[in-house]
């Protein structure tokens, strides 16, 4: 009698456990479910915030983008059909100057880092600098650009002082991408080189560069897109103006020569800005709207550009 | 044949030469940049004779106008609070988003995250602050002001829109993250029974954490650094923010605003170069932070 209800007893328990059991993988399943639909609906939002962005910007802007007096237009202070001509031109101009200082300074960095430097303290010192570089805020190197190039060097605001603010905003993200780039490269391919007698510079010019290039061209594209877009650290450095430029005239002198590295130059970016902070152009929105619209197109245009070498990278890496 | 080798030896210590010179180049830089923004920086205490005291915890800022005792009022505690809050609210508004994502892109759905949300927030990266700026004016600003009762302009606009500019930086340091932890913890839990979720909430986001601090430091940094975005909704009113709805102002903005205004060596200037070098600061300090969580980090895996 008292063996059977004790065995009773051990039955029901035994079943209300598993019940228990159940019900608690039923529950985790349940939050695993649940837990899955929310990180779905995450990415999901971001997606939709990205395309509604870009959406945004391209649609608003649309008017403007194919219109061949705004692109090529001057711009106006006070009265509404203002152009974007010169700012265009001074966007592109910075950047291309910007690049030509960066890319051989970073290359050469990124050189010594990787294949030369001993491991020291004065090597952790350098690295811990160029992190410093990397992250200062861009109105801070902007106001050191106004500082130091504008009136310590005396070259105002112009497209020299923009040019090397911004080289300084670019320097530690190329390094670091060019760095990259060359500590992918198997050791083998050092070895094999310097095996052959070649010295470690001719193995670096002639071995790894070639290997490294098409990781090394997607960086410094994608870096030309935030130096297209930057803007902090040009307003104090390029300045705010744009004066109309005269493609004819070679007067390395004047203002109006586009190729003049001393007048100041405002680009799309600061543009955008000095128009919304002003808020005296009558078409402000159309302007504003139109301009970021040419500006996303570039960006949008140059991480297309980005894709396609890094796409041969990897290509070439798995060859 | 005894030449041979002299050009070699030549090549290469021009070669070395040339690199090392640019390495010195860029430091050189960085040290010209910290020390010049330090001197001017600090030509306020120590030039202009202002208590760092009235600077930092000082709430009327002024610098056109004198107190009391003669000297400008140069409170910089409200573009102080201004800016840590708005680095605070972004990043909580922006870390389930940017943390959801990234285990969703390694967790659940890789190939996913490879070739669609990868280029997307490669996308949201590039692009241009002023951009972002734009858009928070005229649609965050106007949204806010739909249902708050305000101008809409303020701390909540700023936030938002720093926000959405600091989660690429977040998401994409966090999958780095979530990939680096090996498989074979994965498979460990799941060998015990694990579901995904309980796998990846015990196991993979524990052993993930230090990199994903280091993640969300870097994109405090960002959200603190921000100038031109932040300065074109936040309302520019260097008033202590009492609500996050009333117009505010950051360290950013008014360095934003004011530099050019300003003769070099004024007082004004010398304040503002101050808000520069604590920007500065600031941005070392979060570096730190970052090392100083990846040494905690490495010790724990090491342990």
């Amino acid at each position: 009698m008292a063996n059977e209800t004790s065995s009773a007893a051990a039955a029901q328990s035994a079943s209300a456990l598993s019940a228990a059991a159940i019900a608690r993988a039923r529950r985790t399943v349940m939050v695993d479910k649940a837990a899955t639909g929310v990180l779905g609906a995450i990415v999901v939002a971001i997606c939709a915030l990205l395309f509604s962005l870009i959406a945004y910007i391209l649609v608003n802007g649309a008017g403007k983008l194919f219109d061949a007096s705004f692109l090529a237009g001057k711009p106006e202070q006070f009265k509404e059909g203002g152009g974007i001509g010169p700012e265009l031109f001074n966007s592109f101009y910075l950047l291309v100057l910007t690049l030509a200082i960066s890319v051989p300074v970073a290359l050469g960095g990124a050189i010594y880092l990787t294949e030369y430097a001993p491991k020291n303290k004065l090597t952790h010192f350098v690295k811990t600098a160029i992190e410093a570089l990397s992250s200062l805020p861009s109105i801070v190197v902007g106001l050191f650009g106004f500082l130091f190039f504008v009136l310590q060097m005396g070259w105002s605001f112009s497209i020299l002082s923009g040019a090397f603010a911004l080289t300084m905003f670019n320097l530690p993200i190329l390094v670091r991408v060019i760095q990259q780039a060359f500590e992918a490269i198997p050791d083998d391919q050092r070895e094999g080189g310097l095996a052959l007698g070649a010295s470690r510079w001719e193995t670096t010019i002639h071995v790894l560069l070639p290997a490294a290039l098409p990781a090394i061209i997607t960086g410094i594209i994608l870096s030309a897109g935030r130096v297209f877009g930057e803007a902090a650290a040009l307003i104090y450095t390029a300045g705010q103006s744009a004066p109309m430029l005269d493609f004819t005239c070679f007067d390395f002198s004047s203002a109006s020569c586009p190729w003049n590295v001393f007048r100041p130059a405002e680009t799309l970016a600061v543009h955008i800005w000095k128009i919304n902070s002003e808020g005296v152009v009558p078409d402000l929105e159309a302007v504003s709207n139109g301009t970021a619209a040419v500006l996303m197109v570039c960006i949008l245009a140059f991480n297309l550009l980005a894709r396609f070498f890094g796409r041969l990278a990897s290509k070439r890496m798995g060859a | 044949m005894a030449r041979r080798p002299m050009p070699k030896k030549r090549i290469e210590l021009i070669g070395r030469s040339v690199s090392g010179l640019c390495v010195t180049a860029i430091v050189l830089l960085v040290i010209t940049l910290v020390f010049m923004v330090a001197q001017h920086g600090l030509a306020t205490f120590f030039v202009d004779g202002i208590s760092p005291l009235d600077f930092f915890c000082g709430t009327t800022w002024n610098p056109h106008q004198a107190d009391a005792n003669g000297n400008p009022t140069v409170g910089a505690l409200p573009m102080i609070v201004g800016s840590f809050s708005v680095t605070l609210l972004s990043t909580l508004i922006s870390l389930p988003f940017a943390i959801g994502s990234a285990i969703f892109v390694v967790e659940i759905s890789p190939r996913f995250g490879r070739t669609v949300f990868q280029p997307v927030v490669e996308l949201l990266v590039g692009i241009p602050s002023v951009v972002y700026g734009l858009i928070g004016l005229t649609v965050v600003v106007a949204w806010c002001r739909g249902w708050s009762n305000s101008t809409g302009f303020g701390i909540f606009a700023g936030s938002l829109v720093l926000a959405v500019m600091i989660l690429p930086t977040i998401t994409s340091l966090s999958i780095d993250a979530l990939t680096a932890v090996p498989k074979a913890y994965r498979e460990g839990a799941y060998g015990v029974g694990a579901s995904r979720w309980q796998t990846i909430w015990h196991v993979v986001l524990r052993a993930a954490m230090p990199s994903l601090c280091t993640a969300v430091v870097l994109g405090m940094t960002r959200a603190f650094g921000e100038a031109l975005a932040v300065q074109m909704v936040i309302g520019n009113a260097a008033q202590l923010p009492d609500g996050l709805f009333t117009p505010a102002s950051t360290l950013t903005s008014v360095l934003t605003m004011g530099i050019g205004n300003e003769m070099m060596g004024t007082v004004y200037s010398d304040v503002l170069w101050s808000l520069a070098l604590l920007l500065l600061v600031m941005s070392f300090v979060f570096i730190s932070v970052i090392h100083f969580i990846e040494r905690k980090g490495g010790l724990r895996v090491n342990g």
